[in-house]
């Protein structure tokens, strides 16, 4: 048992070096184009990370998290729409003047302040995650309702904001790459540099917040909401309280997240809403190890890295790929690829062929699951 | 180590290999001195592949002409034209994306893209922002003037504003209220806020504007309150998107709203492949207003749908959005002929005042960037064709800045003048 | 009096489309507890099959017959979508029973190979896969079991399989060549278009009813009432209801759980496709056709009460009235002389895509107050 452990930690320890220095010795390698890509997918790792919190550890399947994901990007894009709207008539945002509108509504006028900004890209996905998602788990609604229900509630945003032109440009969305960030316009390479460089930080950040969450005694009462709810209830704990704060704290990821990934592409838009891209988060976690956080950001960059290669050279394949990877990962590996070797895959795939010796495992091993979480 | 060697690997495998595949392009054949190879930038999957994929076809078909006839010379060498097809994936910021990719990446001096006003306003910043150069093939809602951006499709005045004059005075509708229906994003909702000025100057009513959320098909609530408006029969502006039409014109004719009732639906999006899409027996007697229609008898416009036929198969047609872009590519051609070379600023300089002859007619490049171009308004007949009703005298010229609109009025845009650039008043 | 009348026939068109749609989904959720997210595609494959047949019955060999192609393409459907649905069942589902989550994942991931292949494969070649499959599935029900020992087992199952996929290859070539449309792969939008005696409308008290609604509407009653008879009177719809009650005691009884699953799996899934037939007659026909609707049919389900099909009846009308009087605008022609606030709030609601937002969010409300829906599941099974 302790053998395994320590191959584990060694395991994690290389994957660190690897990610670190992968980080550090991409401005120098990639070209400018590729950079972006891999700094918006990083971006997405974090919002991964926060489907990981609730749904590898707490068993929560959200198929909405492009609402937080797009408020953030949203929080973001009114900032420096606000920030760079000096030269147009009525100091209001362009696009206001396509349908008319001359005085700014009121929801957008606490955007004036970076201040109030920063802290809303996280604060306000939070409170409305915090909301919704007190009002599903207060009724004791779970498993697939929920599911069901965070869909719902994703298609109400969507059209909410697909169709108010007036108020949030609708369809259109709202663009960043034109505009002015410490006078510097956005979409300018330096600037782009340093968002990858402020993303890169952020994944830490957020993943050394969530493994923090994660190890503590709040962590280890997730995992028994996921396990057994009814148990954690009897115990004496209040689920409804745990999941509504975790489900609120994967907003706020989602938030941070969104606003990286809005400032890195260019745009925001109610296309971030959409039913598929949400469901996409959660296949970056299912195939990179649910419950195993760094499975989490790997199966965000990975995947995303693959998607944008392979559908440069054959755009039909890509929904064959990603389909087959939904039910692969469900049949054959439910717990992802890191899961998989965590859980000596690869030695029984190998024994199994027949070129390693197949070594019995000591049972406790394979019955304890909570050996699988940690890394 | 070895799993994330191994993973670095493959994956640098499949990044050799998808560049390799995706430089294909046209046949190499011989006696060119040397290639050029442009940008292709239309939804290849998702909902908007069913329209894109046409202008793709076309855009590939002019581009093998013109290899054919020897390809673009420049400086006396002779290029063969290669293309690079990206899929925008009906996804907005995917086509900032992949416009990023062929401008950084592929450092194409071209990318002739886009449908949707969507995908054309993300783009935009990345175009201007890199000084690079977008072709867009469709008519849109204009109030945009951008010196990164060469439209070839009509601006409201080439298509619209002929279209309502229409209805209101020469219709058998003519003097009934309008009612407006639309997609839910900005085509529509631009387009008919400037209708609804322009309506009000005519003398007219609308008694009705209401939008679909895109993806939706359910239309009877849509179609209750047309019937309540327009008690007497009237006009209906439909500038719905693509799959909604055919929930759109299939229940209106079952709900008694057709030409024998008094109601007429002129369509701003419906062409000759829509019509063919929804069946013919659904459009008879309603109108669409276009500056090519597959009808026009003349021999240009014969020899595009014949050679298009010939290439892609006997039962396609052509339509507007398709001429839009194999103009685009010819008069690419022409401009960089003219220039002498395939720098941006320089192409961009001699495309203005280029004339082709196209299918429709004649067109010619202006200083705002959009072209003059021939209006027609049409009669859809049970052929699936339009019968051409009206056609102005000669080309109508572009106006990039709305003249109904009141916030852009008196406006105008003209990129040869340092002066005048993006918006001017006249 | 008109006014009630045109939104009564309204509410119940727009809920009977609901209902058809929710109907197979209501029956595999409900009964089977399996999240079937392709449920939509297979509302698809529906509506391309009524394209196929459309396109097979503008064949001069068949052309008498055209003006009731519509009626043989819910047949052809139902069968279509249900040979689908049982290759799902027999090949991902079977895998999955318990997991309601990974289903769901497993289940999105099939709805995006289906719409995939519908656009890069040639509809006749994909009328040949499904007629292999439903063939081979054929045989294998056929076929006593007692044939299948020793040396002959082998051999039959070859033969079998060599038939079938002999049948499938024939009809592919054979579709290919009679008909052009079919024979090539096409990411475009097609149509159905119903027999010219469906088009139009009837009037009655001088309002226009479109008769492809009225179809549609019969459509949904005789599947509701055929389906409820099944459920209830069949000897098979006895065994399913067991088996949703009690799967372990049943299975002590005698009743071959496996053949209960697949049959309630297949009638799901062709349930799906009589909805796509009557999606199909409405709209176009696309590999998107089914997403739209996916949502909407799960709000039905969870709203009217999972397993019961009177709560589905329920809320499909019910959200279809919502829909008509929310989307129209009724309550301000019914109250002319709303006070201001509320008119315009009435006003800002009654556009399409607004009334959506609505209708989810009072569907969200009417949970927190009844979080099992309209009709609850009784019994101790509730919590699990």
């Amino acid at each position: 048992m302790n053998n395994s452990r320590i191959l584990k930690r060694r395991l994690s320890l290389i994957l660190w070096v690897v990610i670190i220095a992968a980080l550090v010795s991409a401005p120098a390698i990639l070209p400018v184009f590729r950079l972006n890509l891999l700094g918006r997918y990083l971006s997405l790792a974090i919002v991964a990370l926060g489907v990981d919190l609730i749904w590898g550890f707490t068993g929560l399947l959200s198929l909405g998290q492009g609402i937080f994901f797009a408020l953030g990007g949203y929080c973001a894009a009114m900032y420096l729409q606000l920030n760079s709207a000096g030269e147009f008539p009525n100091r209001i945002p362009e696009f206001f003047g396509l349908y008319g509108v001359k005085q700014l509504p009121f929801f957008w006028e606490p955007f004036h302040s970076p201040f109030f900004t920063l802290i809303a890209i996280w604060l306000i996905p939070a409170v409305i995650a915090a909301l919704l998602g007190f009002l599903v788990f207060r009724n004791r609604i779970k498993g697939v309702y929920f599911s069901i229900l965070t869909q719902a509630a994703l298609l109400v945003f969507f059209n909410l904001f697909n169709g108010q032109q007036k108020l949030i440009n609708g369809t259109n969305g709202l663009k960043t790459d034109v505009t002015f960030l410490f006078g510097q316009l956005v979409g300018s390479e330096s600037v782009q540099r340093w968002l990858f460089w402020i993303t890169a930080l952020l994944v830490i950040l957020a993943w050394s917040f969530s493994s923090w969450i994660v190890r503590g005694r709040f962590g280890n009462v997730l995992i028994g909401i996921r396990d057994d709810e009814s148990r954690i209830r009897f115990t004496g704990y209040n689920p409804t309280l745990f999941k509504t704060i975790i489900f609120a704290i994967a907003g706020g990821l989602a938030g941070i997240s969104g606003a990286l990934y809005t400032v890195q592409s260019g745009i925001v838009s109610p296309q971030f809403m959409t039913v598929p891209f949400s469901i996409e988060m959660v296949i970056w976690v299912a195939v990179g190890g649910r419950g195993t956080l760094i499975g989490a950001i790997l199966g965000a960059v990975v995947i995303n890295y693959a998607k944008s290669l392979v559908s440069e050279a054959l755009p039909a394949s890509w929904m064959f790929i990603q389909g087959g990877l939904f039910i692969l990962v469900v049949t054959a590996l439910p717990q992802g690829v890191l899961g998989w070797i965590q859980g000596n895959g690869p030695r029984n795939l190998l024994s199994r062929l027949g070129i390693s010796r197949y070594t019995a495992t000591y049972p406790k091993l394979d019955i304890d699951q909570s050996q699988e979480i940690e890394l | 180590m070895t799993l994330s060697r191994k993973l670095f690997a493959s994956l640098s495998t499949v990044a050799i290999a998808s560049t390799i595949t995706a430089c294909g392009g046209s046949d190499s054949s011989t006696n060119f001195d040397d290639s050029v190879t442009v940008g292709i930038l239309h939804s290849l999957s998702g909902t908007m592949a069913i329209s894109e994929s046409t202008l793709v076809d076309t855009e590939k078909m002019a581009i093998e002409e013109i290899n054919k006839s020897g390809g673009v010379t420049v400086d006396g060498k002779s290029y063969q034209i290669k293309y690079i097809v990206e899929d925008g994936a009906s996804d907005w910021p995917t086509f900032a994306e992949k416009s990023k990719k062929l401008i950084d990446q592929d450092k194409v001096p071209v990318v002739f893209g886009g449908w949707t006003s969507a995908s054309r306003k993300a783009m935009l910043p990345v175009y201007e922002s890199k000084d690079a150069f977008l072709y867009y093939p469709i008519q849109y809602e204009a109030q945009e003037c951008s010196n990164n951006i060469f439209y070839t499709g009509a601006t409201p005045n080439q298509q619209s504003e002929p279209a309502t004059e229409f209805m209101y005075k020469r219709s058998p509708a003519a003097g009934k209220p309008f009612a407006l229906v639309g997609s839910d994003y900005v085509f529509p909702r631009t387009s008919n806020t400037i209708t609804k000025e322009q309506v009000k100057s005519l003398g007219g009513k609308v008694v009705y504007e209401d939008y679909l959320p895109l993806g939706n098909t359910e239309v009877a609530p849509i179609i209750s309150k047309i019937k309540r408006a327009l008690p007497d029969g009237g006009t209906i502006i439909n500038t719905l998107n693509g799959d909604q039409n055919v929930a759109f014109f299939k229940q209106i004719q079952d709900a008694g709203i057709t030409p024998s009732n008094g109601y007429y639906v002129m369509s701003y999006s419906i062409a000759e492949e829509e019509i063919s899409t929804i069946g013919p027996e659904f459009l008879e007697g309603h109108y669409g207003a276009w500056n090519y229609m597959m009808s026009i008898d003349t021999p240009a416009s014969k020899k595009f749908a014949k050679n298009f036929k010939k290439r892609w198969g006997s039962d396609r047609v052509v339509a507007d959005p398709q001429e839009s872009a194999y103009n685009m590519v010819y008069l690419w051609k022409k401009a960089v002929e003219k220039a002498g070379t395939f720098e941006d600023n320089a192409v961009r300089k001699a495309l203005v005042g280029i004339t082709f002859d196209a299918p429709q007619g004649p067109v010619t490049v202006m200083p705002n960037h959009h072209l003059s171009q021939t209006v027609r308004i049409g009669e859809i007949t049970s052929d699936g064709n339009f019968k051409i009703l009206e056609e102005t005298d000669g080309p109508v010229l572009p106006q990039a800045w709305n003249q109904f609109e009141p916030s852009s009025k008196g406006y105008a845009c003209d990129w040869t003048n340092p002066r005048k650039g993006e918006r001017y008043k006249l | 009096m008109e006014l009630i009348l045109e939104s009564l026939f309204n509410s119940v068109a727009i809920g009977s489309v609901l209902l058809v749609a929710a109907l197979g989904l209501a029956i595999v959720f409900g009964l089977m507890g399996v999240i079937n997210l392709a449920h939509g595609e297979l509302m698809m494959v529906g509506a391309y099959s009524t394209y196929v047949t459309q396109l097979i019955f503008k064949l001069p060999i068949l052309k008498p017959f055209y003006d009731i192609y519509v009626l043989i393409a819910i047949i052809i459907a139902f069968i279509v979508s249900g040979t689908v649905g049982i290759l799902l069942e027999r090949t991902v589902i079977r895998r999955l029973y318990g997991s309601p989550l990974e289903t769901l994942l497993a289940t999105w991931g099939v709805s995006l190979i289906l719409q995939q292949f519908v656009r890069s494969v040639p509809l006749a070649y994909a009328t040949g896969c499904v007629i292999t499959i439903f063939i081979s599935l054929l045989f294998s029900t056929v076929i006593p079991q007692n044939l299948l020992q020793g040396n002959r087992r082998k051999l039959i199952k070859t033969g079998a399989l060599g038939t079938s996929a002999a049948a499938g290859v024939l009809t592919a070539s054979a579709l290919a060549s009679l008909v052009s449309k079919l024979s090539r792969a096409s990411s475009r939008n097609v149509d159905v278009t119903a027999p010219p005696w469906m088009r139009g409308g009837v009037d009655v008290l001088g309002m226009t009813f479109p008769k492809t609604r009225l179809l549609i509407i019969v459509i949904t009653i005789i599947s509701v009432v055929a389906v409820s008879i099944f459920l209830n009177k069949s000897v098979w719809g006895v065994r399913i209801r067991a088996v949703t009650q009690n799967r372990d005691m049943s299975e002590c009884l005698g009743i071959s759980t496996e053949s209960v699953d697949v049959i309630t799996f297949g009638i799901g899934s062709g349930l799906a496709g009589v909805a796509g037939v009557a999606v199909s007659l409405l709209g176009s026909v696309g590999p998107n056709v089914g997403g739209n609707y996916i949502v909407g049919c799960f709000m039905v389900v969870v709203l009217g009460g999972v397993g019961n099909l009177l709560g589905t009846v329920i809320a499909s009308f019910s959200i279809g009235l919502m829909t008509d009087l929310i989307g129209a605008g009724r309550l301000l022609t019914i109250w002319p002389n709303m006070p201001q606030p509320l008119a315009s709030t009435v006003d800002f609601f009654s556009t399409t895509s607004m009334a959506r937002v609505m209708i989810f969010a009072l569907i969200v409300g009417f949970l927190q107050y009844r979080p099992a829906g309209l009709f609850p599941q009784k019994g101790r099974m509730v919590e699990s």
